[in-house]
């Protein structure tokens, strides 16, 4: 079975400064791939990398069977992968409608869109009741919703979450993770970056530890939960 | 004759050709957050390209005919020469320090000055505009010249066509992502390059506009007729909040009016009576410029936006 997503021995450097050093890693469609480590580790980088963003210095990308260098970022999306950024990066001055309709930019099926917006307020109650209100108004876990909610709407074989319960409220964290176990439930195929490595790690199939810019450690969420070393350094044990 | 009224008349079409020129400072500004300081010169080009037509054409032939070829001649070279800066002079400096783009745009300015002082014919001196062939009208005290007829129909008819692409069309709403987050525009499938070339080109096709009324209004183009009114748009720009398409055109329109105003009334001012006067008027454009950086330095539609991190 040949992986959805396949990077090998991937590097990027910003300017002089490699920030990932080769790293190889892959993802089978259905699964939920997480990459874990602390701040500087390279993980957004590498998402940045993986969506079109930021170019890589070498190594390769294979998604859905297609080699991703040189394609830039506006295509890529077309192809299949659609990235929530860190930070969130909703549109601040759209309403939360039209913020989730640039989700869809790319496709030309009305009817599916407005199927999808519904599904968007189904899974997040709480879009669909400001759906009219400027997207810049809403608290930090209902943006972190309202830009997950617009990567699902280009429908992708693959979606990259990056850093989803960052600098949230511990309910509206509980509440992003809830999702994103239920979107695996539903069989959408997951890249997630997270700082919070338990509930990443409960959540992945597959997970990697990465420091300064190399994948230190792989395993299955399951075993990485249960490592020694990872349990010292992300899970707060000595 | 300084009536108010006439000094209405005249800020109004001041104020409307400093809003049609100010759109394409502040859409460049708002998508790729550079100042086009060559933009008076695309207005300038867009004035001569529509004289350009206008003597390609049959002698004594009806301005009926004549105008909408003039301006589709000066909407050709304004977004020509807007599009090609942005392609050949700033693209290549996208993600250099901010100053590089900038030192560039006043080159561009200068080179494009220059290119039609020394190479179009007789350009040296002002060149004679064709004229239309009603007005002047005189309403009252008031005498309204063909060429404020003229801007003050097209101007808001640009405007409102530009709102309506803004807000309704596709490429409308990708400009707003492009201008609000240009990565994650990318992100969503947008071509922001794309982007950025639609704004050059309406920022040109809007330069060309004024650039017509000026040559009507004032009977002639000049190579270096960009520079003044360059400057005056930029200040209409940052004072309705630069970034914000309704905040040029009210920009323009505010200070278009003041400088009419201030012009032709500040002399009555006791102790100002040596301020009045056409050779201050634009004294007077920028001392409304450095008050509005002073108390409102967003401008007047400026938005402070809760961008929540």
């Amino acid at each position: 079975m040949t992986a959805l997503l396949e990077v090998d021995n991937l590097k990027v450097a910003y300017g002089k400064i490699e920030a990932v050093k080769g790293i190889s890693f892959s993802v089978q469609q259905g699964q939920v791939v997480t990459l874990i480590g602390t701040n500087g580790a390279g993980k957004t980088t590498t998402l940045r990398t993986l969506s079109g963003l930021l170019k890589p210095l070498s190594g390769s990308i294979t998604f859905d069977g297609k080699p991703l260098s040189g394609i830039p970022a506006h295509k890529i999306v077309a192809m299949g992968l659609a990235h929530s950024p860190e930070g969130r990066h909703i549109f601040p001055r759209l309403s939360i409608l039209e913020n989730l309709q640039l989700g869809a930019f790319l496709r030309k099926d009305p009817e599916g869109i407005e199927k999808d917006i519904q599904r968007a307020y189904d899974l997040f109650p709480i879009l669909g009741e400001r759906r009219k209100q400027a997207a810049g108004t809403l608290s930090g876990g209902e943006q972190q919703m309202l830009a997950m909610g617009r990567a699902l709407m280009s429908r992708p074989k693959l979606l990259m979450l990056d850093e989803p319960s960052m600098g949230l409220s511990p309910i509206m964290m509980q509440k992003i993770l809830e999702t994103i176990a239920e979107l695996k439930a539903q069989g959408t195929t997951i890249l997630l970056v997270e700082q919070n490595a338990q509930a990443a790690l409960s959540l992945a199939d597959q997970g990697h530890v990465m420091e300064v810019g190399s994948i230190v450690l792989s395993g299955t969420g399951q075993d990485l939960l249960h490592d020694e070393s990872v349990r010292k350094a992300y899970l707060g044990e000595d | 004759m300084n009536t108010l009224p006439q000094q209405l008349a005249n800020g109004l079409f001041l104020g409307s050709m400093y809003g049609l020129i100010a759109i394409g400072y502040t859409m460049v500004y708002g998508i790729v957050q550079l100042i086009n300081f060559a933009h008076g010169e695309i207005f300038m080009t867009g004035g001569f390209g529509a004289l350009t037509v206008y003597l390609a054409l049959p002698h004594g032939i009806s301005m009926w005919i004549a105008l909408p070829l003039m301006l589709a001649g000066g909407a050709l070279v304004s977004v020509l020469i807007g599009v090609g800066a942005e392609r050949f002079a700033y693209r290549p400096l996208r993600g250099a320090p901010r100053l590089a783009p900038l030192i560039t745009a006043i080159g561009l300015s200068l080179a494009l000055q220059q290119a039609v002082f020394n190479w179009y014919p007789d350009a040296k001196s002002a060149r004679v505009f064709p004229q239309l062939a009603f007005g002047p009208y005189h309403i009252g005290s008031i005498t309204i010249q063909s060429g404020d007829i003229f801007v003050i129909v097209a101007a808001p008819l640009c405007m409102a066509a530009l709102a309506f692409f803004v807000r309704l069309s596709r490429t409308g709403r990708a400009m707003q992502a492009t201008a609000q987050d240009p990565d994650t525009a990318q992100l969503m499938g947008i071509d922001t390059n794309r982007i950025i070339v639609i704004a050059f080109a309406i920022g040109g096709l809007f330069a060309a506009v004024a650039g017509v009324a000026y040559g009507l209004r004032y009977g002639s183009v000049e190579y270096d007729m960009g520079f003044i009114a360059g400057l005056k748009a930029f200040t209409a720009a940052v004072l309705g909040g630069i970034g914000n398409i309704y905040g040029a055109m009210l920009g323009g329109l505010v200070l278009g009016l003041a400088e009419a105003m201030a012009t032709a009334y500040i002399s009555d001012v006791p102790g100002m009576h040596q301020l009045g006067g056409q050779g201050w008027s634009s004294v007077w454009a920028f001392v409304l410029l450095i008050l509005v950086l002073l108390f409102r330095p967003q401008g007047l539609l400026g938005e402070r936006v809760a961008d929540r991190a």
